[in-house]
């Protein structure tokens, strides 16, 4: 490999922000200006610096939170520092829709276009009009949909930069801060824990900004009404300080990781079997059988992934676990770690989720300082930490193969399975890659026990659900209810409009249902009988105000933007059928038969043919709202 | 003397083909036993020197039981599986991805794209006068080949090729993401600013003509290139010692191109720069 990294220098800035993350340069190697006697006696690099190669996605972040965009001076001194080949590089930067390779104003106003917001009358990002050193995108979902319509501002740079990857130790060499930290700057809005990020913005009715309310909670936005009674994975959110481990701890934290050192790894996956933990990212894969694929594993290491990137549009539920009750995921992952063999634990986190990533940054440097994450843990003898990984706008990059892409340096594109994860997952090595509510039900597993833990919910469908409601209700928010409850349980708690037009189960990969089929029971097996899915949780109710075909093609144009491009079917078919849902706009019956015809056509190929799950599930919504709804008849 | 490598047996794996019984080596993929029972499976992003990367989708088979359709060019066999190349799903999908190619890309140059269009009775015009293409143009930006990413169809092998497959120059890399996908090198500039080494093994795999020599891309510019009328010689280049083995490719007494056998246990069809460009010489005729 004879790398040429161009011409192109860094600025002063640019070299700055690279160096707070990765340390400075320690020969010309690396990117040192001054080419000392040593450097021309041996050469440095090798599989040393290719080692590296996962710092990229952190340097791109570092050099667009800094600057704003990655300029080509930039980009190759980051190449420089990692070894990384600029072509190769500049492939990453281009995947991500968060980064730009071209110059942009140091503020950017992110609109939400998708379907919560839609539906709450949210306006065009060209409606914005225009600012000096502003510059205003459109943006798929920003998870903010319980206070629909959103916008997300970003400011880059900052007096001293923002860190927001935390630096392991293993990348600077320096050893995390052992001092207990006060939980300040959680709850406030924008203080020294991360000044390039900006807050979520609401949008007020007259088109102002108005910065989030925050004061007097705990930051913790669209949950169910504190003290509801019966409450199990939102029991602390809202409740408890999600800076202060004390609290946690104070409500029942870390009860059962200690459970878990009591029963041994192969007890508490026989108890998440037990349970009948099914995944709840939107596959629902059994938990216990992937748990004991990897832990049984002769190749080692182990990893352990948490799914954080929570894109699919209407979904928020993660969100509002990560903010409102951070440390019970901190400690899930280390039941999960502990259960499957692994001591290095990932937390691929949305870009667009600055608050949840600021509680669960800070909780993870709480638990380290206080011996919860580290060598030793609880005094067991058991190894585990947590790197945080901050994703950078890729619906994709939920997909688990493409999460380990992108974790690894590389393009967010799906990989082939098989070999699936538990075999050959992150760095190749076998991987238990679990949702965020997927991992934070393990602790009422341990605490309950797994016979209690399954008697709630139905038999095929156990234990409590989180549901992501926003649309046309009076209440948005995530509810909890226990699996078995049906659609118009939830609804009725949510309050929904009276000219409902139709329900989306499960967001844009999902299928609407019509407002006559409130009974359908909730659970997997029962949205699956009434001929739709569960997903993600997601349950958005529209009412009449936005015409159906529109958000029709807002789900297509969602796909198009959010295909990585690798397969046929859907690299070209997502953008077909989007062609063919603009020329049906306005028509109906025999004017749209052919172009209905056509897109059964196309969708059926990419159902069959393409290789992961967005492509096999991209044509979902809108077939069923030409089959249950009746558009376009 | 052709040199046979040596390798350790491999254990046989019995499955079932469009319900006859194969067997196929132990990790042998299902478009290996389709290919040794004589089944025509169409592939395009498959290459023979390198690993599949199944984008293209063009090979997709019926494996009973799988929710999905399987790529047959990288599906490993499995001991018991049942599968069917030629049933009305698998069908109805080669169909769809032949359509959407033809209907974004030029697939005038790749071999074999017009049977199969026919042979799959493959309507690309469905999708309207306005379906968006590629419309790219042909860069013309060195003396030796020509980037044509009209006639991209993104099967990746060049990227392949150029990076830790073979050439590990690295110079070129998938960028950007959905149909705005292209094939560049950083920043989009010109090869000539790139780490590019000119040794034209990603022209080598290059299954649609995207890539051509600029001999022969000029050549079919002024309509002179005429393939039936070229022979092919396959012989040892001379400028080192390595003894790779180039096949000139020549036309009214002209080499046009040169290309190496994939099969050469030398090179697996890759050459540098002087074997692959350099054969002015040899015809220099002052």
């Amino acid at each position: 490999m004879d790398l040429r990294f161009g011409d192109s220098k860094p600025t002063d800035e640019e070299r700055d922000a690279v160096d707070a993350l990765l340390g400075a340069p320690e020969s010309a190697w690396e990117g040192a200006d001054d080419r000392s006697d040593a450097d021309l006696r041996w050469a440095r690099g090798g599989r040393a610096a290719r080692k590296r190669r996962d710092l990229l996605l952190p340097g791109l972040h570092a050099l667009n939170d800094r600057v704003g965009w990655i300029s080509e001076g930039g980009l190759g001194y980051l190449c420089r520092r990692l070894t990384v080949p600029p072509a190769e590089a500049y492939g990453v930067a281009t995947f991500y829709s968060l980064f730009s390779l071209k110059p942009r104003a140091r503020t950017v106003v992110r609109v939400c276009t998708d379907l919560a917001c839609a539906v709450r009358g949210a306006r065009e990002p060209a409606e914005f009009g225009s600012a000096e050193g502003v510059e205003v995108e459109g943006s798929p979902c920003l998870g903010l949909c319980e206070r629909a319509p959103a916008v997300w501002v970003v400011r880059a740079g900052g007096p001293g930069g923002a860190s927001p990857d935390p630096a392991p130790s293993r990348n600077r060499g320096s050893a995390p801060d052992p001092a207990p930290q006060t939980p300040e700057g959680l709850t406030c809005s924008s203080t020294s824990s991360s000044p390039s990020w900006g807050s979520p913005l609401l949008l007020k009715s007259s088109g102002e900004f108005e910065d989030e309310p925050r004061s007097g909670d705990s930051g913790v936005q669209g949950r169910q009404p504190a003290g509801a009674p019966g409450l199990i994975l939102l029991r602390r959110a809202g409740v408890v300080d999600p800076g202060s481990l004390d609290d946690y701890r104070a409500h029942g934290g870390y009860v059962a990781l200690r459970r878990a050192f009591a029963l041994g790894p192969a007890e508490v996956i026989r108890e998440v079997t037990d349970a009948g933990l099914l995944g709840r990212g939107g596959a629902a894969f059994p938990t216990g059988r992937k748990w004991q694929a990897t832990a049984s594993q002769p190749d080692h290491p182990h990893y352990l992934v948490c799914n954080a990137d929570e894109s699919e549009p209407g979904t928020f539920k993660d969100r509002v676990l990560m903010e409102g009750d951070p440390y019970a995921l901190v400690e899930s992952m280390t039941i999960a770690a502990y259960a499957v063999g692994a001591s290095h634990g990932y937390l691929y986190l949305r870009g667009e989720y600055p608050q949840a990533l600021r509680t669960m940054e800070h909780a993870i440097t709480q638990a380290r300082a206080r011996g919860l994450l580290g060598d030793d843990i609880l005094g067991q003898g058991f190894a585990f930490d947590i790197e945080i990984r901050r994703g950078a706008g890729a619906y994709i990059c939920g997909e688990e193969t493409a999460l380990f892409n992108s974790i690894e340096g590389y393009r967010g594109e799906p990989r082939a399975k098989p070999p699936f994860p538990v075999e050959k997952g992150l760095f190749g090595k076998p991987t238990a890659a679990n949702n965020v509510e997927t991992l934070v039900n393990v602790l009422p597993i341990l605490t309950m026990g797994a016979q209690a833990y399954a008697a709630i919910g139905t038999p095929k469908s156990t234990g409590p659900k989180l549901f992501c409601v926003s649309g046309a209700v009076a209440r948005p928010g995530v509810y909890e209810l226990p699996f078995g409850a049906t659609l118009g349980d939830l609804l009725g708690l949510a309050g929904p409009a009276d000219n409902l037009r139709a329900i989306l189960l499960g967001g844009a990969a999902g299928g609407f249902v019509r407002p006559d089929e409130l009974d359908i029971p909730l659970t997997f097996e029962g949205t699956r009988d009434a001929g739709t899915t569960l997903g993600s949780g997601v349950v958005l109710a529209i009412d009449d105000s936005v015409p159906l075909p529109r958000l029709l093609l807002r789900v297509a144009e969602f796909f198009r933007d959010e295909s990585c491009g690798q397969c046929v079917p859907c690299r070209v078919g997502t953008v077909r059928q989007e062609e063919a849902l603009h020329r049906i706009a306005d028509r109906t019956g025999a004017a749209a038969a052919d172009d209905i015809a056509l897109l059964r056509d196309v969708g059926q190929a990419m159902r069959d043919a393409s290789i992961c799950g967005l492509g096999q599930t991209a044509w979902n919504a809108v077939e069923s709202a030409i089959d249950r709804l009746g558009a376009y008849e | 003397m052709t040199a046979i490598p040596l390798q350790p047996p491999r254990r046989l794996v019995e499955f079932t083909l469009d319900g006859e019984p194969v067997r196929v080596p132990e990790g042998g993929t299902i478009l290996d036993a389709c290919r040794a029972a004589g089944k025509d499976v169409p592939t395009l992003c498959e290459g023979d020197t390198l690993k599949p990367k199944n984008a293209c989708r063009v090979c997709v088979v019926e494996v009973e039981g799988a929710r999905t359709l399987a790529p047959a060019c990288s599906r490993r066999a499995e001991a018991g599986m049942a599968v069917r190349t030629d049933t009305e799903r698998t069908r109805h999908s080669r169909r769809l991805v032949l359509e959407l190619l033809a209907s974004s890309v030029d697939l005038s140059t790749t071999p074999r794209a017009a049977a199969w269009l026919k042979e799959y009775a493959a309507k690309p015009d469905r999708f309207g006068a306005d379906a968006a293409r590629l419309d790219e143009e042909p860069r013309v930006d060195n003396d030796l080949y020509v980037r044509d990413y009209d006639k991209c169809i993104l099967c990746y092998k060049c990227v392949d090729a150029c990076g830790e497959q073979w050439q590990n120059s690295f110079a070129i890399s998938v960028v950007g993401r959905g149909f705005d996908a292209r094939i560049a090198v950083e920043h989009d500039a010109p090869l000539t600013d790139s780490a590019c080494v000119y040794c034209g093994n990603c022209v080598e795999v290059c299954p649609t003509g995207a890539l051509s020599f600029k001999s022969e891309f000029d050549m079919r510019a002024a309509g002179t290139w005429d393939e039936a009328a070229q022979t092919e010689t396959t012989t040892v280049c001379a400028y080192c010692g390595v003894g790779c083995n180039l096949t000139l490719h020549v036309q009214d007494n002209e080499i046009v191109k040169v290309t190496s056998p994939h099969d050469s246990p030398v090179t697996h069809g890759n050459l540098c720069i002087k074997g692959r460009f350099g054969y002015q010489h040899v015809q220099n005729r002052d």
